[in-house]
């Protein structure tokens, strides 16, 4: 018996030390590729930052490409890469290409965590870009933050990202959901006078949030019930059921789009038709769409998406999508020639978007930067791009866009309501009509470096 | 018991072996080296429980949850030394462990896993239904930090795989002595054949819960750990997912090896990344390279378990012996859930040494 242990604890060690060899071996191997591209003028290209080359810029992000934030959220990560590519091909910024390296984390906040030490830790990356959703994000910003990454453009409209003294390397981008919650609501407000109102949320900041802004600008007579969900679990028949014994004529929903097509089709189920309001992350039409019909075959029904959408009250950051405006032109443009199999819809929209704000930034930021220098350069302020109303970046605000339009979906198209509203996140800031315009699309495509 | 000052040594050794990795790689493979430590503390728990006293368990990712929790709250609040903490987690656990336990004692089979299963999925829900006590969706935040004694500049992903490896060293250590021990081979006796083992004068019933008291530790000081390296603790974190990842880790490793929970680990942990790797670095759509780690995931497990049933322990015992000639030892039968092993205690040394006799 002793011999025996002998040999089995003598495998043991030898395995060990076998594995851990292999190991030594494979961490060697991590080197980034860099590609040759020619420098267009003056002073050298150097390493003048990490993840920065003479010929390459590497950034990478955590994107739910699988689990329950994959619908529609999947999309936006390639469509970024797809502005990427079409930047690269057209002289890159001062002639670095971007290398854009997005992992799964499949919406699971500990995956989250370890995807992006890998990035910051072994790939390198100069920045993370538009790393997607609160939960995940919340497990990652400490971490980029102790390591001075700079952590721009979150892809969550949570307000805890605008916190410049704890998290300074942190910059929002989208609609912040308290600003969303009262612009929602104040249209809820003033056209829905003496009706009932229900609340239904995604239970963590984000939901949070938009409820918060809600009940800035909703009366609170007029809220008759408040229901969550958590996104891990899809049975959301008893706050549906909740809902509809409320009486409540009005459901204003914060939600993801799986769960704004979920609450939709239990409502159907149920024989409840209350008019719906969704908030901008969880209403992208031709996505809804689609979840709307494949669920809906899952349940052995067939249904036709657009109809369903038909008449949802919800708020828009990004110009429509209508062949009249430069954006589109541009975007489906770019869409077409690299990534023509992706549905050109909201989340394509804003992957293209975002990816557009970043490359302005950078060029901001100088030939040869440093993190710091990106980070100077946003707080210094950003055109608003596609968006429809300015930035508010500046070294004590990282929240991102100001204000939104109203728009009701019709035949799978938000149609825009009235103008552009802006506001901020407090409770008595006021909401005002935006009075400049709409930023045109350049001709190139790319943002201009003086701008 | 002279075994015992062997095993120390061969840990000495590892240990030293981690401690040299942890230095010569990179900061990202010192994460790793935590995460598989993590891995490997509750694995080996599991593999305990289900390959030795026979017991299923699809909850220990709950059994993980409520370690990282008490870690979390407990560093929040009372800012306790983490070694401490760490003791105190693996103790609530183990207490959340009898309880469950002595229920599951009653449960045989499908009944067991079905019971487990509620547990994984029910326990990290409570988070959310006490969002005040537990931060709900969100979680709670860790703060971990490098003590003074090892200088500013001591990097953290560092001392987070020391630590981790060293609880993952300690808690192989005990379990080698646990599953050579008379409660290791009362496991067995049980797992082989409850009415023999009855005859035989162990108390079955105490044997099993004892097994789920262990594993449930295991777990405990897993999720401990995982809240340090993480510096998060979030229900996101411990979905029916994670319950499944320990046990595919145990079955791939080989059921009821201890080393076999170090190579189940090793292929959790490792290979998603790899794939990843690969899969972006060829240049496949998102769509097709997202969903390649999955795949990846299941065909090796379908592999493993056509080409090596008793699970990579198994199948590297059987190249050696196929190299070596058959092993005098036979030592597969450790981890084969055996033909039919005699159940009692005073009987195993007696037929090792006869297989000895005729090699």
């Amino acid at each position: 018996m002793k011999k025996s242990q002998r040999i089995r604890w003598q495998a043991v060690a030898i395995m060990t030390s076998a594995l851990l060899g292999v190991a030594a071996c494979s961490s060697s191997s991590s080197s980034s590729s860099s590609s040759s591209s020619a420098g267009s003028s003056s002073a050298a290209l150097t390493a003048s930052a990490p993840g920065i080359t003479p010929t390459t810029i590497t950034i990478g992000s955590h994107q739910p490409l699988t689990g329950p934030a994959a619908p529609g959220y999947s999309e936006i990560a390639p469509a970024s890469s797809a502005y990427f590519a079409y930047v690269n091909a057209n002289g890159g910024v001062y002639g670095r290409k971007i290398v854009y390296k997005y992992l799964d984390d499949g919406y699971d906040p500990t995956k989250t965590a370890s995807v992006v030490r890998q990035l910051v830790l072994q790939d390198n990356i100069y920045a993370l870009f538009n790393g997607l959703g609160t939960p995940t994000h919340l497990a990652a910003v400490s971490f980029l933050n102790a390591e001075k990454v700079p952590d721009v453009f979150v892809a969550s409209g949570c307000e805890c990202w605008n916190a410049p003294s704890t998290y300074p390397e942190t910059f929002g981008w989208q609609l912040d959901y308290i600003s969303e919650g009262k612009i929602l609501g104040q249209y809820i407000a003033q056209h829905f006078k003496g009706k009932k109102v229900g609340f239904f949320y995604q239970n963590d900041e984000f939901g949070q949030d938009g409820v918060k802004g809600l009940d800035y600008e909703i009366p609170s007579s007029m809220v008759v019930s408040k229901q969550s969900y958590v996104d891990t679990n899809v049975n959301i028949a008893p706050q549906v059921a909740a809902l509809k014994a409320s009486g409540a004529q009005v459901v204003v929903s914060f939600s993801i789009p799986a769960f704004t097509a979920l609450l939709k089709l239990d409502s159907l189920k149920l024989g409840y038709n209350p008019t719906l309001a969704v908030s901008d992350v969880g209403s992208d039409p031709i996505t809804l769409s689609g979840l709307l019909e494949s669920f809906a075959k899952q349940g052995g029904a067939t249904v036709n998406g657009d109809q369903l959408t038909n008449g949802i009250i919800t708020d828009e950051y990004l110009p429509a999508l209508s062949s009249s405006d430069s954006w589109y032109t541009l975007f489906k443009k770019i869409h077409d020639q690299y990534e023509p199999k992706a549905p050109l819809d909201g989340n394509f929209f804003y992957g293209m978007s975002v990816a557009y704000t970043f490359v302005q930034a950078m060029f901001k930021a100088g030939r040869n930067p440093t993190r710091q220098d990106l980070i100077t350069a946003i707080e210094g302020g950003l055109p608003q791009g596609p968006m429809v109303a300015p930035f508010a970046y500046s070294s004590s605000d990282h929240l991102g866009v100001t204000g939104a339009y109203m728009g009701i979906i019709q035949n799978g198209v938000v149609m825009p309501q009235g103008s552009v509203l802006t506001t901020d996140t407090t409770a008595t800031g006021p909401i005002t009509t935006y009075s400049g315009s709409e930023e045109q699309a350049p001709a190139s495509g790319i943002p201009s470096a003086s701008s | 018991m002279r075994t015992l000052p062997r095993r120390l040594a061969v840990a000495v050794i590892v240990a030293v072996i981690v401690a040299f990795l942890s230095i010569k790689l990179n900061a990202f493979r010192d994460y790793q080296i935590a995460e598989i430590a993590i891995e490997v503390t509750a694995v080996a728990g599991l593999t305990m429980l289900t390959g030795l006293s026979g017991q299923i368990s699809l909850g220990n990712g709950a059994f993980m949850a409520i370690g990282a929790y008490t870690t979390a709250l407990l560093l929040m609040h009372l800012n306790w030394p983490f070694y401490l903490v760490l003791v105190i987690a693996a103790a609530v656990t183990a207490a959340a462990g009898a309880v469950v336990g002595i229920a599951a004692a009653r449960l045989h089979g499908p009944y067991l896993a079905g019971a487990t299963l509620l547990l994984g999925v029910a326990l990290p829900s409570l988070a959310l239904a006490y969002a005040g006590a537990f931060g709900g969706d969100q979680g709670l935040n860790v703060v971990f930090t490098v003590p003074a004694f090892l200088g500013v500049n001591f990097p953290l992903t560092r001392w987070q795989a020391w630590v981790s490896a060293l609880v993952a060293l300690i808690v192989l250590v005990l379990l080698a002595n646990l599953d050579r021990s008379r409660i290791g081979r009362n496991w067995r006796a049980v797992r082989d054949n409850e009415v023999a083992a009855t005859l035989d004068g162990i108390n079955v019933a105490a044997a099993r819960v004892r097994a789920f008291v262990v594993s449930a530790a295991c777990a405990g000081l897993a999720g401990a750990l995982l809240a340090i390296v993480t510096g998060l603790v979030a229900p996101g974190g411990f979905t029916l997912t994670l319950s499944i990842a320990l046990l595919t880790a145990a079955v791939i490793g080989g059921l009821g090896s201890l080393p076999g929970a170090l190579w189940g680990s090793l292929v959790i942990v490792l290979v998603p990344t790899y794939v990843t790797d690969v899969a972006t670095s060829h240049g496949l759509s998102s769509t097709v390279g997202s969903n390649i780690p999955i795949v990846a995931y299941g065909v090796l497990l379908i592999l493993v378990m056509l080409v090596f049933p008793n699970g990579i322990q198994g199948g590297l015992l059987r190249l050696v012996s196929a190299f070596l000639g058959p092993d005098p030892k036979s030592r597969i039968r450790r981890t084969a859930p055996a033909p039919h092993v005699t159940p009692s205690a005073d009987e195993a040394p007696a037929s090792q040494h006869e297989k000895e006799g005729t090699s």
